[in-house]
């Protein structure tokens, strides 16, 4: 089903956790709630599924105003964050419990229960607790007993938050694969910008109870609305400079022409380069100096010193003929492929805490 | 189990630790209960008929009769009191939060007290009462309120400890399955609550069986009526049957004891937390 949230306020005692939040979600579609922890995603979650009463504004399910309809009348299923499985009923107990406190008969509890324990891959576990199981059966046994009564939208409160990394990487192709057949119209809700990304039709970024930006995830990383949201999505260098015929100079590296600057001329900027958007080469006249080169995976991650002392980082794929001659104590010229800019406005934009679980490297003076 | 994780072999000074805690347990437990023994023991046949006379069994009884009652409304308080506790959120809940102990500190002879210059008849309610043919002072009513006023409180902490370890996340998820309140209580939140209802129901009997002085006052402790196991201790000291005393004292500690022991097996059973 269709959803559409305007203008939804939530206020927990002094504090204003959700803002004037506004999106709309299509049939169908696999959308992301994104941004650090305690941004207020998990409370527009539980509005949504009515375990919250918000304070203002307005959540439609289908084109039906919801906001006086009881959680229990709203056809909508939600994976808590941290299982809230039922802990003295067994699997096949969970899953069928939807069912049963809607006067299901046994016989499709039963069935159901078997379609759905087959379809997660937990058949042969109906008579386990959820004591007796690891994390990531947990996990799939929340979301068969959430999707059991065939709800019309799913809601996923950061659903791998509590499995390991491993386990969380399979969790993430399986629930879009899950997605793929059962075309439940799903938001989810994470922290993580890589499961947003893997996972997601499209991505809301949500920033202190405010929706920075919502779009598909490409559109998210290559034309991010706010610095926040350039800074949130990936690992990121940043530089202050002053804009010149639309482009700007930081201790000996040129950047190209910023997108979000053009036009601008004399005004101060924040200069945001993600780490694949650079380009280092051997140069003994060069602008820098490599101080580690640690690979990490099927990349490798550059870090070196700008001659101002700023440090700066880029990462390349292992093989990658960039890293030809790159070595601890190279001098290296940089060249910005990309690169956008924000004005930078006032001291309150600049001096804002941007909490991101992505590492944030200035390498300005502020 | 030595080797049970935790757990270890004194070393010095825990030695004398360990020595001061087995000379309190068995100096101030241990020695008084073997001397009660003894006594029972040297005149074996005058304590049973001392025991099986009417009036001990009949004391005996309503002891047992009035636990029975205090664990059903005690049950039933005690839920509701819990859910009411951690689950709203009120005007005057912390006041109410902090009230509910209050049984366990004032004295059950002052608690028996203010309820007969409630109940009593020439109490606040006595005209009342009376005109309703009512009898609660000196009457099993009497005996009831007092109990459940003392035992109360035990049945009610211990849930509501439980609630709020359990959080609301599972009838959170009850909701959102469809489930009315009636079926979340009965099907989620009740059954969470087995392990606290035993651990309550455990100490409300425990306390029940051993209430004195509130049941002295309140109900008189009138031989064949509202005479309950610690009060006919209590007469049967005064009147200088100490056969009966004694064998009715080591009833009494015979039944704590097995209630002590019955809840430490449930809790080292299997899928018991």
């Amino acid at each position: 089903m269709g959803i559409r949230v305007q203008n939804l306020v939530k206020n927990f005692g002094p504090n204003r956790v959700v803002d004037d939040v506004s999106f709309e979600v299509r049939p169908g579609e696999l959308v992301a709630l994104l941004g650090p922890s305690g941004g207020g995603k998990s409370t527009v979650l539980r509005i949504i599924a009515g375990l919250e009463q918000a304070d203002g504004g307005e959540v439609w399910l289908d084109g039906r105003r919801v906001d006086a309809v009881h959680a229990r009348e709203r056809q909508v299923g939600f994976v808590f964050q941290h299982y809230a499985l039922f802990r003295h009923m067994t699997v096949a107990g969970n899953v069928a419990f939807g069912l049963r406190v809607q006067g299901a008969t046994a016989q499709d509890q039963t069935a159901r229960v078997k379609h759905l324990l087959g379809l997660m891959g937990l058949a042969g576990l109906e008579d386990r607790l959820p004591a007796q199981l690891s994390g990531g059966q947990r996990q799939r046994v929340a979301l068969a007993r959430a999707l059991a009564p065939a709800p019309k939208l799913l809601l996923l409160d950061e659903p791998f938050g509590a499995v390991d990394a491993k386990v969380r990487e399979e969790l993430r192709r399986w629930l879009r694969k899950l997605h793929d057949e059962v075309h439940t119209t799903s938001i989810f809700v994470t922290h993580d910008q890589e499961e947003a990304f893997a996972v997601s039709d499209r991505v809301m970024v949500i920033r202190q109870g405010r929706l920075e930006q919502a779009g598909a995830p490409m559109e998210i990383l290559d034309h991010p609305a706010t610095e926040f949201v350039a800074r949130f999505v990936g690992e990121v260098n940043v530089f202050d400079a002053t804009m010149h015929a639309g482009t700007a100079r930081v201790a000996g590296v040129t950047f190209p022409p910023c997108e979000g600057a053009e036009g601008v001329d004399g005004t101060p900027v924040r200069v945001i380069v993600r780490a694949y958007d650079l380009k280092f080469w051997k140069d003994d006249a060069g602008v820098a100096r490599v101080d580690r080169v640690l690979p990490i995976g099927d990349r490798v991650r550059v870090e070196a010193t700008l001659d101002d002392g700023a440090p700066l980082f880029a990462q390349f794929p292992r093989r990658s003929s960039l890293l030809t001659g790159i070595h601890a104590g190279t001098r290296i010229a940089v060249e910005v492929t990309h690169a956008r800019a924000w004005p930078i406005e006032g001291a309150s934009h600049a001096g804002a805490p941007i909490a991101t679980t992505s590492e944030v490297r200035s390498a300005a003076p502020r | 189990m030595a080797s049970a994780p935790g757990r270890s072999r004194p070393v010095g000074a825990a030695w004398l630790v360990v020595a001061a805690v087995a000379l309190y347990v068995g100096g101030l437990l241990v020695v008084p209960l073997l001397a009660l023994t003894r006594a029972v023991l040297a005149d074996l046949p005058g304590v049973a008929s001392a025991l099986t006379a009417a009036d001990a069994l009949r004391a005996l009884a309503l002891s047992v009769g009035l636990a029975a009652i205090s664990l059903v409304l005690n049950g039933v308080a005690g839920v509701t009191g819990a859910l009411v506790l951690t689950r709203q959120r009120f005007l005057g809940r912390r006041l109410l939060d902090a009230l509910v102990d209050l049984p366990l500190a004032v004295s059950p002879v002052m608690t028996g007290l203010a309820f007969l210059l409630l109940f009593g008849r020439n109490g606040l309610l006595g005209p009342v009462l009376q005109s309703l043919g009512v009898k609660i002072a000196f009457a099993l009513p009497g005996l009831v309120i007092a109990t459940v006023f003392v035992t109360l409180p035990f049945m009610l902490r211990e849930l509501a400890l439980v609630l709020e370890e359990l959080g609301t996340s599972e009838e959170d998820a009850a909701s959102t399955l469809g489930a009315s309140a009636w079926q979340t209580f009965w099907l989620v939140t009740l059954p969470n609550l087995r392990e606290g209802l035993t651990l309550g129901a455990t100490l409300t009997v425990a306390r029940a069986l051993g209430e004195f002085g509130a049941v002295l006052v309140l109900g008189g402790a009138i031989t064949g009526r509202t005479d309950t196991a610690t009060t006919f201790i209590h007469n049967a000291m005064e009147e200088r049957h100490t056969t009966s005393a004694y064998g009715m004292a080591l009833v009494l500690a015979a039944a704590a004891a097995a209630l002590l022991l019955l809840l430490q097996r449930r809790s080292q059973m299997p899928g018991v937390k």
